[in-house]
């Protein structure tokens, strides 16, 4: 019986060890429910947050960001670059001083690109010489919305501003507002008003068709990349360098516009090109011998930059573009016609983005 | 082994021994003509032969150094006119050439389909002048030198220009905006690679014009230095005569006399004449010439700039010191116009007479129209008024493109004045030497043997 008294002994035991075991488990379980319950009490705050603060998502994103990562935000305070084209006004049809005086003067003052084809450009066949694609069509939607029926044919005036020109045109009210492929940015929100995005579209890499690079990665080995100065395009190309694509690659030395890099890659000086995928398409419409290569590897938004002060009309442009983006007329007929035939249908920049106001 | 004893002195031993064999004295043929020459002045006729060689040496020295010296001084004055200004105006042409056509290019651009036959026309025979005129730059040019490097570089830029001209044409004609931007590349190819290249190579044969200036223009004071020793040699040789013979005139040394007096003053006449009208070319052709040449470069820069403002749209910017942004070819215009100014009223201070003068007035004139109706152009530029800008420029009533041109024939009228001027008084220069060699080395056979035929009339008395 001795042995039965042993045995007894080492049930006991290992039950006991068994229930040590089992605790442990449970309490690791209740720990995962415990996160998930304080998961789901924010979330519900936050949806009930939501009304009061008249902000959508980004407040949320926005409180959560500033638990968890307060130390590392002391740099970069409070913008937050994946969203602050989120940051535009809400829509509104009421008048102010802005658009009164624009009614007044009965020209609604644009600044675009004129060598952006498909985007802004002017026709060297059409015998006046008008500006044409995409941003052209939405300016002349936000005038014909402005001017009502007092729109005529001279109620724009479109003014070719240099790239760098595009702040200080609109700060020193030389144009009411800057259609032309502007991305929304921290940096820029500070210096000037965005309308909500009218496009979406990220930095994208365009080589010949025949050529063995398949997008922002490793098959950029040792092949000279062309960008544009001061572009996005330059700065990720260096910081990327050694990182997402091989040290190898050969940034070339940027270019003073980034119609320049198609020359340089027609000449067979350049082998890809990186631009945003907007203009990457508008390059790569003038030339059926190269594409799009791989998908974007950045996100940006174009928006109808304006005065800081002009909120009025910002209101109205957010308006303008809410009745643009579903118009069978507007958007899709203007991408359709525009876009279409080089980014396809697929593409992330294929639908209007949806919008969400401060 | 010290079997081998000290040789001292075996190979030295000969010399002493040879030494007094050569004792019988050979004496060089000079040491004997000395001799005999001492033997021979010993008596009047021997002096007299002496003389008479001497002063035959002098004037047949005299008359060869002129000829040599002179000779020198009117082949580079003939190069002068006939070699190293037609080469300079050569390159000149090139320069003006090269930046002819990029204007015509940019101009043509502008017009897209309107692009005249007259512009197009013009663009070819600039690119063909200026690659048959770098075939004969190439021709006249050491190999090695400065200028055949910038000649091998040139020949390889002007097709990759004409390459990126007729890619932008190509796009332009399909509605690409890279048209423009091959445009701006085919300009900055010319402004910043050929235009600079082709200035050296003007520069570099300027620099050949100047030597060959420098030859042609400096007195042969040798040959005159010699030809007052050979007057003074036969002056004494008569005043020894008279003063051993009484008699006064002894005819072949008072020919010898006069014709080496006919060549020095014709010598120092001629070249100075000379001088005059070479250096006159120089002050009044040459430096006009480049002045001229550089205001009308400025001139097809500033046009070139004023379409590509148009062209480009903004796609190029230049920062001023004050951080102000400009349009890059807008800034370019500026900086052009101004260097005309500049140019046209040096060439104004140049200008000899009103013949030259006027063109040139009439250059500023268009000039200072033209900046202002460059002035309204911009404008409307800047309102957004392309069609109405681009008509101001390229238009044809009122357009910038009269001013341009009419800028441009008056500087082509300058040019063609001042080349005549160049061409009279460097061909004067080169006239007033006209003969002095052959008549130097022909005249001075005449002295020598007016001197010898001279000497020989005294000797004779001796017989």
């Amino acid at each position: 019986m001795k042995g039965g008294v042993t045995m007894r002994a080492r049930n006991d035991f290992l039950r006991r060890l068994r229930a040590v075991r089992r605790l442990r488990i449970s309490l690791r379980g209740w720990g995962g429910v415990g996160a998930m319950a304080v998961v789901c009490v924010l979330a519900v705050a936050f949806v009930l947050l939501l009304p009061l603060t008249q902000s959508r998502g980004e407040a949320g994103a926005d409180l959560g960001g500033q638990r968890t990562t307060q130390g590392v935000q002391a740099r970069a305070p409070k913008c937050d670059e994946s969203t602050i084209q989120n940051q535009s006004p809400a829509p509104s049809d009421a008048g102010g001083t802005t658009i009164d005086a624009i009614k007044a003067r009965g020209v609604l003052k644009v600044g675009v690109d004129q060598n952006s084809y498909r985007w802004g450009y002017r026709d060297p066949n059409s015998a006046k010489g008008d500006l044409a694609g995409f941003d052209i069509d939405l300016v002349t939607a936000i005038a014909k919305n402005i001017f009502g029926s007092a729109y005529t044919d001279k109620s724009i005036q479109f003014l070719a501003i240099p790239t760098n020109e595009r702040i200080p045109a609109i700060q020193k009210n030389r144009v009411d507002m800057v259609v032309r492929t502007m991305t929304i940015t921290c940096k820029r929100a500070g210096q000037v008003a965005f309308s909500a995005p009218y496009f979406v579209t990220g930095q994208q890499v365009l080589a010949p068709k025949v050529s063995s690079i398949t997008g922002y990665n490793d098959t950029l080995a040792n092949k000279r990349v062309c960008s544009a100065k001061t572009s996005t395009a330059n700065d990720s190309l260096n910081a990327d360098k050694g990182k997402k694509i091989p040290a190898s690659v050969t940034i070339m030395d940027p270019v003073p516009n980034q119609l320049d890099c198609l020359v340089k890659l027609q000449l067979g000086e350049a082998d890809a090109v990186v631009t945003d995928g907007a203009l990457a398409a508008s390059q790569a419409a003038q030339d059926p011998t190269v594409e799009l290569k791989g998908s974007p590897f950045t996100t940006e938004y174009y928006g109808v930059a304006m005065n800081l002060k002009a909120t009025d009309l910002v209101r109205r442009v957010n308006r303008i573009l809410e009745t643009y983006r579903t118009s069978p007329s507007g958007w899709r007929a203007s991408y359709t016609k525009w876009l279409l035939p080089t980014l396809r249908a697929d593409s992330k920049s294929a639908n209007p983005p949806v919008p969400q106001y401060k | 082994m010290p079997a081998l004893p000290p040789q001292p002195g075996r190979p030295g031993a000969p010399a002493p021994r040879r030494a007094p064999d050569a004792a019988p004295a050979r004496r060089t043929a000079l040491a004997e003509g000395v001799d005999q020459l001492r033997a021979a002045a010993t008596t009047e006729p021997g002096r007299l032969r002496a003389i008479g060689a001497l002063l035959a040496l002098l004037v047949v020295a005299f008359g060869a150094v002129t000829a040599w010296q002179t000779d020198s001084r009117a082949s580079a004055a003939d190069d002068v006119l006939h070699h190293s200004q037609p080469l300079s105006s050569d390159a000149a042409d090139i320069y003006r050439s090269l930046a002819d056509a990029n204007t015509m290019a940019a101009t043509g651009y502008l017009a897209g389909l309107q692009e005249t036959q007259a512009t197009r026309d013009q663009y070819e025979l600039d690119i063909r002048t200026a690659a048959s005129k770098l075939v004969t730059a190439a021709a006249n040019t050491d190999p090695g030198s400065s200028s055949a490097g910038i000649i091998t570089d040139l020949n390889e830029l002007l097709p990759q220009y004409k390459g990126l001209v007729e890619s932008a044409r190509a796009n332009n004609r399909q509605g690409f905006p890279v048209g423009g931007a091959y445009l701006r590349a085919a300009n900055d190819t010319m402004q910043t690679k050929m235009l600079p290249k082709a200035q050296e190579l003007y520069k570099n044969e300027n620099a050949r014009l100047s030597t060959d200036y420098g030859n042609a223009t400096p007195y042969p004071w040798f040959a005159i230095a010699l030809g007052l020793v050979a007057l003074g040699g036969l002056a004494w040789a008569q005043r020894r005569n008279y003063q051993r013979t009484n008699r006064v005139l002894n005819h072949g040394l008072v020919a010898a006399s006069a014709t080496t007096a006919v060549v020095l003053l014709w010598v120092v006449v001629g070249h100075t004449v000379a001088r005059a009208g070479l250096n006159d070319s120089y002050d009044h052709g040459v430096k006009s010439l480049n002045v001229l040449h550089d205001a009308r470069i400025a001139s097809l820069k500033a046009r070139s700039d004023e379409n590509l403002t148009l062209v480009s749209r903004g796609a190029e910017t230049h920062e001023l010191a004050d951080g102000t942004v400009m349009d890059a070819y807008d800034w370019g215009y500026d900086q052009e116009i101004a260097t005309l100014g500049k140019g046209l009223k040096l060439a104004d201070s140049l200008a000899d007479d009103s013949a030259g003068r006027k063109p040139v007035a009439v250059a500023n004139s268009s000039m200072t129209v033209w900046i202002s109706r460059h002035k309204q152009v911009s404008s409307d530029n800047n309102a957004g008024d392309y069609q109405k800008a681009r008509d101001g420029v390229i238009g044809k009533d009122g357009a910038t493109a009269e001013c341009f041109q009419a800028v441009d024939a008056s500087l082509d009228q300058a040019l063609n004045h001042e080349t005549k001027e160049f061409q009279r008084s460097a061909g004067d220069g080169l006239d007033a030497m006209t003969g002095l060699t052959v008549g130097a080395a022909v005249l001075a056979v005449l002295g020598a043997a007016g001197a010898v035929l001279g000497i020989g009339r005294r000797l004779s008395e001796y017989r």
